[in-house]
């Protein structure tokens, strides 16, 4: 599945099924700083993501 | 995962609750945490006409369509800061918010362009003066959003600051024991003489994440780049941590700042003695009247530096 990511802009492929909370480990990226949003919905740690999904991980952490 | 409420599907978990949320439960949370905000803390009440700073961010944009949505009179103050792309795509995405939701409430939006008043952007602006660039921003917006909320005669100002806002604020102020500026971090701050709008942060009870997904859900959109400036800050940083220590324990960040808020409301000097502290060393900028507690403002002082403002 096509994963994404902001801070930089980039897109990385990692292959499926996979539960979002191990996904999010795998990148070693904090829970509470982002939200993992497929298609058009946001999803919960447990959901599973299957390789063919339209991932977005979103960091949700601002500077100012 | 499903919803603690209605037991359909949840959309987010929120570990700090012990709890999970579909989507209309989980805006029935979002809105009843900021209405418990505005009525512990005495924010404003429904007669009151309230001015929000918004800078197209999640935050600020959420604060807005949940003002309006809960039924308060809110417009909004957007201040161009004239850094290139940033700018245009933030200055966008409120216009059309603006048009999109808040208009069918019957709400406005100021548009303040730095650029127009100042003739420079705020980078240049910053160059001129040899100040950092945050610290010239923050100068003109906290000016701006006072003068329109005092020219308008709105009764408060609002701004979008959240939970992970203040607790990253108070864990900077205590790791430098800046112990001058605990006071200032209140929700709530009195209108302190004439001539300082009251302001009120009614988003502290809810952290960065759920106000990301509250405008996911809603469909409120927003800009996801950050400023440029904000890169590497110390905010970010401290940020980091703390969601860290929340990840692996929840409720960290509340449990430090409702903690603090708490310790201060029981030995705070009450609004009227902050009113009346102020009161004794602030008096009008002798070039724009906006109250100081030197002979000319710092915003005044700063244009005359810069050398730039238009007249
Ligand atoms: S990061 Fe700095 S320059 Fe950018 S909006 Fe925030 S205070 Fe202003
Ligand atoms: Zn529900
Ligand atoms: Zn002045």
């Amino acid at each position: 599945m096509q994963i994404q990511l902001s801070h930089p802009a980039r897109t990385v492929e990692v292959k499926g099924p996979k539960k979002v909370k191990d996904l999010l480990r795998e990148l070693n990226l904090v829970v509470e700083a982002h939200l993992v949003i497929k298609g058009d919905d946001l999803v919960t740690e447990d959901e599973m993501l299957y390789d063919g999904d339209q991932i977005e991980i979103r960091p949700v952490i601002s500077g100012g | 995962m499903n919803c603690t409420k209605c037991k359909t599907k949840a959309v987010i978990g929120l570990p700090r609750h012990n709890a999970a949320f579909c989507k209309n439960c989980f805006n029935g949370f979002v809105h009843d945490q900021v209405a418990r905000a505005i009525k512990s803390e005495w924010m404003f009440g429904k007669e009151d006409r309230i001015l929000v700073a918004v800078s197209g961010g999640k935050d600020s944009l959420a604060l807005w369509d949940i003002l309006l949505k809960l039924g308060y009179r809110a417009d909004a103050l957007y201040v161009n800061l004239g850094i290139g792309a940033y700018s245009e795509q933030s200055h966008a995405k409120v216009t059309k918010f603006a048009e999109a939701v808040a208009a069918s409430h019957g709400a406005m939006l100021h548009l303040h362009t730095v650029e127009q008043e100042a003739g420079a952007g705020i980078k240049e602006l910053a160059q001129l003066i040899h100040r950092p660039t945050c610290s010239t921003c923050g100068t003109i917006k906290r000016y701006q959003f006072n003068r329109v909320a005092i020219e308008q005669q709105y009764d408060v100002m609002a701004t979008g600051h959240n939970l992970d806002d203040e607790a990253a604020r108070l864990l900077g102020n205590v790791l430098h024991w800046q112990e001058e500026y605990l006071d200032k971090q209140s929700p709530s701050l009195p209108a302190s003489v004439e001539g300082f709008a009251k302001k009120v942060k009614p988003l502290y009870r809810l952290s960065e994440r759920e106000l990301a997904a509250y405008a996911v859900l809603n469909r409120i959109d927003y800009i996801v780049e950050e400023c440029p400036m904000a890169k590497g800050s110390k905010m970010l940083q401290y940020k980091e941590v703390l969601n860290r220590l929340e990840t692996e324990s929840p409720g960290t960040k509340q449990t430090f700042y409702w903690g603090f808020l708490d310790k201060q409301s029981k030995k705070q000097p009450t609004a009227t003695t902050m009113a009346e502290k102020d009161r004794a060393v602030l008096h009008p900028c002798t070039s724009c009247s906006q109250p100081t507690t030197a002979e000319v403002c710092s915003y005044c002082k700063m244009m005359a530096r810069a050398g730039t403002a238009k007249s």
